[in-house]
């Protein structure tokens, strides 16, 4: 082998090859960069405004002091539960159809390229689907039309979660239940589900932090309310439109409390995705 | 419900009564066949939500398309207050839409396709999954953070630092220097395409992360073999042979991309009027719903559900294209 600096065609490639790994690596260095600024930013936007007052308060009219999110974050968590509970078990029994009843059925490759589309649609065309549906016909904005919407959403995030993590159950498992004698309907709930157990959390939990930020979906369906309400059938506060309504405006108490907003949901959904991935992955490794 | 099936089952069977046993047998007959049929219920509940949206936007936009028809496509003017009837054409949102969505791939694509190969061939083993982990958290931001990041960070440093460095350096350059001309502005077109490219680069990475490790080390090692460089190895062995899914993801993202709402909604500046340069505001067809459609009504709200339907095609398209070509590589695997 002749050395590589003597020869100028390896050492062209060389060169070549240095160059391309060294934009490889500024590569990862941009992207992670983003995420430091952004998270870092958020941290010294949002963290002076932390106190007490943000959870107890409700949203403070335009041009105040002091005031807090208290009505937005409850109204948010009670967005995201319902939105959950109607999505969600709509999700597993979808997706349970398509690993273990339908599992080599047309009717399943159907849904599960029809799933994958809505699963990457845009959220902003669920919010004009429920207004039109749910919104119009009801007369005005309610709750249950951004829960609704929210759950459109769930549905296909669970869909995805729960065919996969069944199809990962090993057959002797539902051949073993079905030597036994146990109907089809106890061989899944009481043996697949059970061994798909945490992965099928995780897909409820990446199902709640994929919604618990989104904001086009409610623009048009909830609306917000600047004051306290529990009532599912009128506009309810929630933390993505009040920040959304709080940035568009110049008033500097809005803007604190805007960041303050962003900084906990952010911090939620981010905490919700990484313990999804720890039960997921714990899961695999066993 | 199913344990005290269960228990049923085992008490009954104990007291050995023919007649309940049949009892019990039948009832976990109907369980069986009253859980297969909610199943199903619910698988064929989500074809009818694709449809649903569907129709229900058809509806929403007939007035729109009853009213403009064709020219809705190529009209630049937006007047939705002009008397008797509003002008509205949704060129300048669809214009705004897809340079806005390539341009964010032409920035993400490269960096996307980097990280993959960082990952899978130079990144030491202990530091790959948190790189790939924190990569992927920037997908879990919500995105109208992004949205106010970019409003309140992003925006103003560009239009402070970068903007007017790009603008003074293609100043006596042919056609670059429409493109990239001043005034430099807070709110553009090229900044909702950064924030976007951002946005789509964890998708397009865990894609072609993926796609990368299916292909067979014997390849790779033959290639090492033979002399290659790791850059070659990846250009001629590990790129051609994942091909197909690396296109797919980047449709993925780009499908993602054309449909993002708010992050683009705060940074692009909301202007229906086509300009030639990059640093001018502009709109998307997302940003347009999101800013009026709370305060629209008649053929104003109906043109923005019809700007709704065309977006969810343009969609259905890139995505349906995606997924035929990641299903094309899942069969050349033989899964």
């Amino acid at each position: 082998m002749s050395n590589p600096k003597a020869n100028p065609y390896y050492a062209g490639r060389k060169r070549v090859n240095l160059l391309a790994m060294a934009l490889c690596y500024g590569a990862t260095l941009f992207g992670l960069t983003w995420l430091v600024m952004i998270l870092g930013t958020l941290v010294s936007n949002g963290l002076p405004g932390l106190s007490l007052d943000l959870l107890t308060q409700n949203t403070p009219p335009p041009n105040s002091e002091g005031g807090g999110l208290a009505n937005a974050i409850v109204g948010s968590l009670m967005l995201t539960f319902i939105g959950v509970g109607i999505g969600a078990p709509i999700g597993l029994l979808a997706g349970t159809y398509m690993a273990e009843y339908g599992r080599h059925s047309k009717l399943t490759s159907v849904i599960r390229f029809i799933n994958d589309i809505l699963l990457s649609a845009p959220s902003i065309i669920i919010g004009l689907f429920v207004y039109g549906a749910v919104v119009v016909p009801m007369g005005g904005f309610s709750g249950i039309a951004g829960a609704l919407a929210l759950a459109v959403i769930v549905i296909p995030v669970v869909v995805r979660t729960t065919e996969d993590m069944l199809l990962l159950v090993p057959n002797p498992l539902r051949e073993a239940a079905s030597a036994l004698g146990l109907p089809r309907s106890l061989v899944i709930r009481r043996v697949a589900y059970r061994a798909a157990k945490a992965g099928l959390v995780t897909g409820v939990l990446l199902a709640v932090a994929r919604v618990s930020g989104e904001t086009a979906p409610l623009l048009f369906t909830v609306l917000n309310n600047q004051f306290w309400s529990l009532d599912l059938t009128g506009s309810i506060a929630n933390l993505p439109v009040t920040i959304n309504n709080f940035v568009n405006n110049p008033d500097p108490n809005w803007k604190k409390l805007a960041w303050s907003g962003a900084l906990l949901i952010t911090f939620a959904v981010l905490s919700l995705n990484i313990a999804a991935r720890v039960l997921g992955s714990s899961r695999n490794e066993k | 419900m199913a344990s005290s099936e269960m228990d049923r089952v085992a008490t009954q069977a104990d007291k050995t009564g023919s007649l309940a046993r049949a009892r019990v047998l039948r009832s976990m007959r109907w369980g069986d066949v009253v859980f297969e049929s909610l199943t199903r219920t619910a698988a064929i509940s989500v074809l009818l939500l694709l449809g649903g949206i569907i129709i229900s936007l058809f509806i929403g936009a007939w007035p729109a398309i009853k009213t403009y028809g064709f020219d809705f496509l190529t009209t630049q003017r937006w007047a939705p207050s002009l008397k008797p009837q509003p002008i509205l054409g949704a060129l300048g949102p669809i214009y705004g839409t897809l340079v806005s969505s390539l341009l964010a791939m032409v920035i993400a694509v490269p960096v996307g396709l980097g990280i993959s190969i960082f990952l899978t061939e130079l990144c030491p083993h202990a530091l790959r999954r948190p790189i790939s982990i924190a990569i992927e958290l920037l997908a879990g931001i919500p995105s109208i953070i992004y949205g106010m990041w970019g409003f309140f960070v992003l925006g103003p440093f560009l239009a402070d630092h970068f903007q007017p460095a790009v603008i003074d350096f293609f100043a006596d350059v042919p056609v670059l220097n429409v493109i990239f001309a001043g005034p430099a502005s807070n709110l553009s077109l090229f900044n909702a395409a950064l924030i976007l490219a951002i946005m789509v680069l964890p998708f397009i990475t865990a894609i072609s992360r993926d796609v990368f490790a299916t292909v067979p080390t014997v390849l790779k090692e033959a290639a090492y073999g033979a002399g290659c460089t790791t850059w070659e190895v990846v250009w001629n062995v590990v790129i051609p042979y994942t091909r197909v899914g690396v296109i797919g993801g980047v449709m993925l993202g780009l499908g993602r991309a054309l449909g993002e709402t708010m992050a683009v909604a705060f940074v692009i500046g909301n202007a229906f009027k086509i300009k030639a340069s990059l640093f001018a505001p502009a709109t998307t067809i997302s940003a347009a719903i999101a800013s009026e459609f709370a305060e629209s009504d008649g053929l104003h709200q109906s043109s923005l559900i019809l700007l709704g339907l065309l977006l969810f095609v343009l969609t259905f398209m890139v995505l349906t294209a995606a997924r035929i070509m990641l299903m094309r590589l899942e069969r050349n695997q033989g899964k």
